[in-house]
């Protein structure tokens, strides 16, 4: 018999395949904007892990919900000042290019 | 009163040093008052010290047994040392000797000084030497003896280079420090091995072990002890081949030559010999050597006081030659020819260094005897007691010299040392020679147009006539005929030898000739053509005399070449080899291992993410293939 | 004073001067000063009531003050002073009075200045007091950081700049303390293990530590031999000395020649030796023949010296040298002559550097060859140099002879000829030590130098505390000596007996 029911396992496997994305934009984009965007990708995926636990394991507590919450908020915040870095690196570079910025070095 | 100062000669090094105090701190603004209280310190002290002299030179049993007291200095668990005072005739006469002619000697310098500078400060020196000499005398402990003899090292270092913006006048003063150092570098040594193999340092105790020192140690550890203690006195008392600081010493003010370099610094090495007699008459290969480098010593400064030119060089190398004879009645066993020449050396000497001073002061310090003549008729008073001190050195009876040194001759003659008394008997006929050949060249002869002579003041004077009393009559004391001086001051036990007329007469006779081959050279041939065919004909041994057989030249090389050129090296290894390579090497491999490492930091965030992303992914593969148990361990035991 | 925590006072006296210091305007240079004078002349005072009121026939332990800290690791607030520290504590206050005076010409940013001076005066001090190995270490530790900035921002730059010499002396230090850090916690582990419970005190070490085995004792003694040796300047490890100290300002090269090098020294007495009996037995030649090196060694590098702090810091680690051998012929006369030298290294040290300072402050140069004839323009700069240079030549009559001597009566019954070697130094000393006074001071005078001042006023305190001491303490021994020997006696008697027991696992 064919139930099409979804388990814990579907979540994580989103979550995961989601994470791979993110964790794929970040290590290639060039654009920072694009960078921060998979940064996002990635969160969101956790998120999304949190929830399916919460959900599958302990659905009496809201632990996983409280958790994401803290890290929409978490990730509003650094969103923020991701994108005011950004800002301030292209007024003063005209560019938004990672490959061009290698200033921790040394 | 006699009794109080046995019982407190420590007053009398004491005196010196408030008087130093006292112009350090109090008086230097005021020059009378400084030299008042200088010359008032050892008046005084030369009146604690007759007392106790007296006191000591009319009880017999001081002659056996020493009348000693002391305090302890410091001490720890096998190390005590004590200072004190140790009172015996030898000690008794020697604290009256330099008391007295220190005396005689500040009060002269109170004229010699007029005008200079530095009187207060030079002044306080001279206390400051007076209470450290004093300390020596008087010492009971070896130790004690050997800061004093170090303390009048440093008087002698300041003295010496007293006019210290002369460079002459600086590197004689630290040449006669290092030389010293040189040689208090063996006395030190003798003094540890006293220390660890007696157990103490006290004169009175270590004469006791070391009269069975069977108990203690060998014979050849005896010897080694003896000769290393020996070292300093060769340094001290300027005999060769240490004796290359003596002449240089004449850098100094005149009155500290006299007092210092030829009455009683200068003699300390006699006298710490002659107070540790006990340890070198155990040992007869040290005897040997004290007599041998004593008659050496005298015949070779006889050797190259003949050339000189500068009057108080030629003094000086005299002085060398005394202390030879010295060294030698030590060398012989005979304390009491050794003491004997030490008593009458320090007034003839002392007396002739201040007459030099006072014709110096009327040359205005034109040194060269040849420079000079016919003195003595402008200044009576220092050219006639400097005939008087001429007499005593040359050993004319019945001037003070004659008696000491025929003790020594009749010592060295009596043992059996026949070389020695040979050499002791030729070095008497060169004394006569090149003293008179000095008095000749200085006091007689043609008046210079160019010198201007003067009599010197009273203050000056009057110990010149002092002296020259002593020096006449200070003899009478140890004749053979009455052997006062031979009954007090003894090793062992006393000698009474007869009077052996051969060698007195034998001795006069070689100093009338030393006196008149100088008159028929320098006096009686006014152009002098002799004497210089004489130096012409023998060019080599008078140059080699002149140069004082080039001794000062060899050392210096010898200092230049290996202790300079070590110090170099050493320093060199130190900047590249210790600094260079050890410890500058390890900070270049720090450096460099950084500089390699730092090419990973590559300044791009994303690769940190990847070698980030890659690590926990190796952390994950590493967890999932391992034993669940060991991965709890490495993940810190989580259960 | 019964109840009162004398020692603790004497140690915050500096600080509170420090933390008084950081209210006064930066401007008011006299005033700083004053408090830096005040808060030193406290410590001095009271650390010369505590010396002279000492039982010395009592001996041991006294004035201690016992507050527990951190009770896991048997870590107590505990000062006390014996007759080995006592020495020592003396001596940083001597030297630390008189270092504020020999700065009191120090006109770029007095106050950061003074602060870091009363700070690192502070932390010698607690070294010498502690009988904790944790207050110890701290202390140890507290003395690193103001030196390195002192360093850097009042020295000097000549040979090595001073950035490189604050540099050198720092790392080289932490380099030492690193191994010494490393040899201290496993003692204290082994020792913990011994006692049942973890103690820091230095008694209760001291009895754990002889009962470790003999290979145990060997090691840890090593890993503190090269600790505290690199800070005594033991040959080779000695590098760091002349250069930092050309480098540093006149203050830190007196406080650091004179008593923060001791740390060192005192350490290996009464720290490693006394701990670990056995282990010290072990290397006690080694030390011997280390003292040796060094002594020859550095004094032939500073007779080739032209500039006079590298003379005197060649000098130091020369005079170091000697307290090697002392500690390595392993006797009370050893022990007594080595805690003795570095007190009297110490004082004739810290004169000698405040002398060079004025004279760099007033010539503008230490370079031997442009000086000469000083001593006609600056008298009692004169004196003091040469009362220093005498010192340092071991003259008999002032403090270091005696000391000196007990050295070599020591070393000379145990190592014969290697010691001989050692105390040849006395004529390589003598040479170059009247080499820089003749050379600095005599010959004819100078025209450049005629408009000079001589020391004055607050100038002259260097001089009269340090000169004081020397000369008593070379004419009164037995005022440092019964201090010294009731200290040292009780320590190597715990020694021997230990030594005798020769490690209990063995």
């Amino acid at each position: 018999m064919l139930t099409l029911s979804v388990s814990l396992h579907h979540y994580l496997i989103l979550a995961a395949v989601l994470f791979g994305i993110g964790l794929f934009g970040v290590l290639t984009k060039r654009n920072a904007v694009a960078v921060l965007i998979c940064i996002e990708l990635m969160l969101n995926a956790i998120n999304i892990n949190l929830l399916a636990f919460n959900k599958y394991i302990t659905p009496n507590d809201f632990i996983g919900q409280i958790f994401s919450i803290f890290v929409i908020t978490v990730a509003a915040a650094e969103v923020g000042v991701g994108l005011a870095i950004v800002i301030a690196i292209y007024r003063n570079k005209l560019s938004v290019n990672l490959d061009e910025f290698d200033w921790l070095k040394w | 009163m006699v009794e109080f100062a046995m019982h407190n000669a420590w007053l009398v090094p004491l005196l010196p040093a408030l008087s130093f105090l006292i112009i350090i701190f109090l008086t230097k603004p005021w020059k009378k008052l400084s030299a008042l209280v200088c010359v008032a310190g050892m008046v005084l002290s030369c009146v604690i010290a007759t007392l106790a002299a007296y006191g000591v030179f009319t009880n017999h049993e001081f002659t056996e047994k020493p009348l000693v007291y002391s305090v302890r200095w410091f001490s720890m668990a096998g190390l005590n040392i004590d200072v004190g005072v140790q009172l015996d005739p030898t000690s008794a006469m020697m604290m009256f000797m330099v008391t007295l002619v220190a005396s005689l000697i500040f009060i002269y310098a109170t004229g010699y000084m007029e005008g200079d500078p530095g009187y207060s400060v030079f002044f306080s020196y001279l206390s400051l030497f007076g209470a450290s000499m004093l300390l020596l005398v008087v010492s009971s402990n070896l130790l004690q003896m050997f800061v004093a003899w170090e303390l009048v090292g440093l008087c002698s270092y300041l003295l010496i280079g007293f006019y210290s913006h002369k460079i002459s006048a600086r590197e004689a003063a630290k040449k006669a420090f290092i030389t010293c150092r040189v040689a208090d570098f063996g006395l030190l040594l003798g003094l540890l091995s006293l220390q660890i193999v007696f157990g103490t340092l006290n004169l009175t105790e270590l004469a006791e072990k070391i009269s069975h020192f069977e108990q203690y140690t060998t014979m050849g550890i005896l010897t080694l002890i003896a000769l290393l203690v020996f070292a300093g006195p060769i340094g001290k008392s300027g005999q060769f081949p240490l004796h290359v600081w003596l002449p240089d010493a004449m850098e100094g003010p005149t009155p500290v030559s006299a007092l210092i370099h030829a009455a009683t610094m200068v003699v300390a090495g006699v006298y710490l010999v002659g107070r540790t007699l006990f340890l070198f008459h155990e040992v007869p290969t040290a005897m040997e050597l004290v007599a041998v480098t004593g008659g050496f010593t005298a015949l070779f400064a006889a050797s190259i006081a003949i050339t000189q030119r500068e009057i108080k060089r030629i003094l000086a190398y005299s002085t060398v030659s005394q202390i030879g004879y010295m060294m030698l009645a030590l060398g012989l066993g005979s304390l009491t020819a050794s003491m004997f020449h030490l008593w009458t050396h320090a007034f003839f000497k002392a007396l002739m260094f201040l007459c030099a001073g006072s014709v110096l002061h009327a040359l205005h310090h034109k040194a060269d005897v040849w420079e000079m003549g016919g003195l003595i008729k402008k200044m009576p008073i220092t050219g006639w007691t400097f005939v008087v001190g001429g007499l005593a050195i040359a050993g004319v009876p019945p001037f003070a010299g004659f008696w000491s040194k025929d003790e020594i001759l009749l010592a060295a003659f009596d043992t059996g040392h026949y070389v020695l008394f040979g050499m002791a008997a030729l070095t008497a006929f060169m004394t006569a020679f090149y003293m008179w050949r000095l008095i000749f060249l200085a006091l007689f002869g043609d008046e210079k147009p160019e010198n201007h002579p003067h009599e010197s003041p009273l203050n000056m004077t009057l110990p010149l006539i002092a002296l020259a009393v002593l020096s006449a009559v200070g003899g009478l004391v140890g004749t053979p005929w009455a052997p006062f001086w031979q009954e007090w001051i003894f090793f062992g036990h006393p000698h009474h030898a007869d009077p052996n007329y051969l060698i007195m007469i034998g001795s006069v006779v070689l100093a009338l000739a030393g006196i008149y081959l100088a008159y028929n050279l320098y006096c009686a041939d006014k152009t002098r053509a002799k004497a210089h065919a004489l130096a012409e004909r023998y060019r080599f041994f008078w140059t080699v005399s002149y140069n004082k057989y080039y001794i000062d030249e060899i050392y210096l090389w010898f200092n230049h070449t290996f202790i300079d050129g070590a110090a170099r090296l050493f320093y060199l290894f130190d900047i590249y080899v210790v600094d260079g390579v050890f410890v500058n090497g390890i900070a270049a491999i720090t450096r460099l291992s950084g500089e390699g490492l730092r090419v990973t930091q590559t300044g791009r965030l994303q690769n940190y993410a990847l070698v980030f992303f890659l690590g926990v992914l190796a952390v994950a593969v590493v967890l999932a293939f391992t034993d669940p148990s060991t991965a709890a361990g490495l993940t810190g035991g989580v259960k | 004073m019964n109840g009162f925590p004398v020692l603790t006072t004497i140690l915050l006296a500096p600080v509170a001067a420090a933390l008084i210091m950081t209210f006064i305007p930066r401007n008011e240079s006299k005033l700083i000063k004053c408090i830096a004078a005040v808060g030193t002349f406290v410590s001095m005072a009271l650390s010369l009531y505590v010396y002279f009121s000492y039982d010395t026939a009592l001996g041991g332990l006294q004035f201690a003050e016992k507050i527990p800290w951190i009770r896991d690791l048997g870590v107590n607030w505990f000062l006390a002073v014996d007759g080995i520290s006592l020495p020592m504590l003396l001596l940083t206050n001597l030297i630390g009075f008189s270092a504020v005076f020999a700065s009191w010409n120090v006109d770029n940013r007095p106050r950061e200045f003074f602060i870091l001076l009363c700070l690192l005066i502070t932390g010698v001090m607690g070294t010498f007091v502690a009988h904790d190995l944790f207050i110890f270490l701290l202390f140890y530790e507290v003395v690193v950081i103001p030196i390195y900035i002192l360093v850097i921002i009042w020295g000097s730059s000549k040979r090595v700049t001073k950035e490189y010499a604050g540099m050198k002396l720092t790392i080289y230090l932490l380099i030492g303390s690193a191994f010494l850090l490393v040899g201290v916690i496993a003692f204290f582990v082994k020792a913990a293990g011994v006692l049942g419970q973890p103690n820091m005190s230095f008694t209760a070490l001291a009895e754990a530590g002889k009962q470790l085995s003999a290979f145990d004792q060997t090691w840890l003694f090593a890993l503190m031999l090269f600790g505290f040796g690199s800070l005594v300047s033991m040959w080779p490890f000695h590098s760091w000395s002349p250069d930092g100290y050309a480098g540093a300002p006149t203050a830190v090269s007196m406080i650091h020649a004179g008593v923060l090098k001791k740390i060192g020294g005192y350490g290996l007495v009464k720290i490693a030796l006394y701990m670990l009996p056995v282990g010290a037995k072990f290397w006690a030649p080694y030390m011997a023949v280390l003292g040796v090196a060094g002594v020859t060694y550095a004094a032939f590098a500073a007779l080739a010296q032209k500039d006079l702090k590298y003379i005197v810091g060649y000098s130091s680690v020369s005079h170091m040298g000697y307290v090697m051998l002392a500690i390595g012929s392993f006797s009370v006369i050893g022990i007594n002559g080595a805690v003795a030298n570095m007190f009297a290294h110490g004082v004739m040290a810290a004169l000698f550097f405040s002398t060079v300072g004025f004279i760099y402050e007033k010539t503008h140069t230490r370079w031997i060859p442009d000086l000469g004839g000083l001593a006609r323009q600056v008298p009692r700069l004169a004196v003091a140099f040469m009362l220093a240079a005498l010192a340092s030549l071991g003259l008999p009559g002032l403090i270091s002879f005696i000391p000196e001597f007990t050295i070599f009566v020591a070393s000379f019954k145990v190592y014969g000829g290697l010691a001989v070697i050692g105390i040849a130094g006395i004529i390589l000393t003598a040479l170059y030590a009247l080499r820089a006074g003749a050379n600095t001071l005599f010959g004819p005078p100078r025209e450049e130098y005629d408009h000079l001042e001589d020391i004055r006023g607050p100038e002259m305190v260097p001089l009269v505390v340090l000169g004081t001491v020397l000369v008593v303490g070379g004419i009164l021994p037995s005022l440092l000596f019964d201090m010294v020997n009731s200290g040292a006696a009780t320590l190597m008697t715990h020694v021997e007996s230990a030594v005798k027991l020769g490690g209990v696992f063995k």
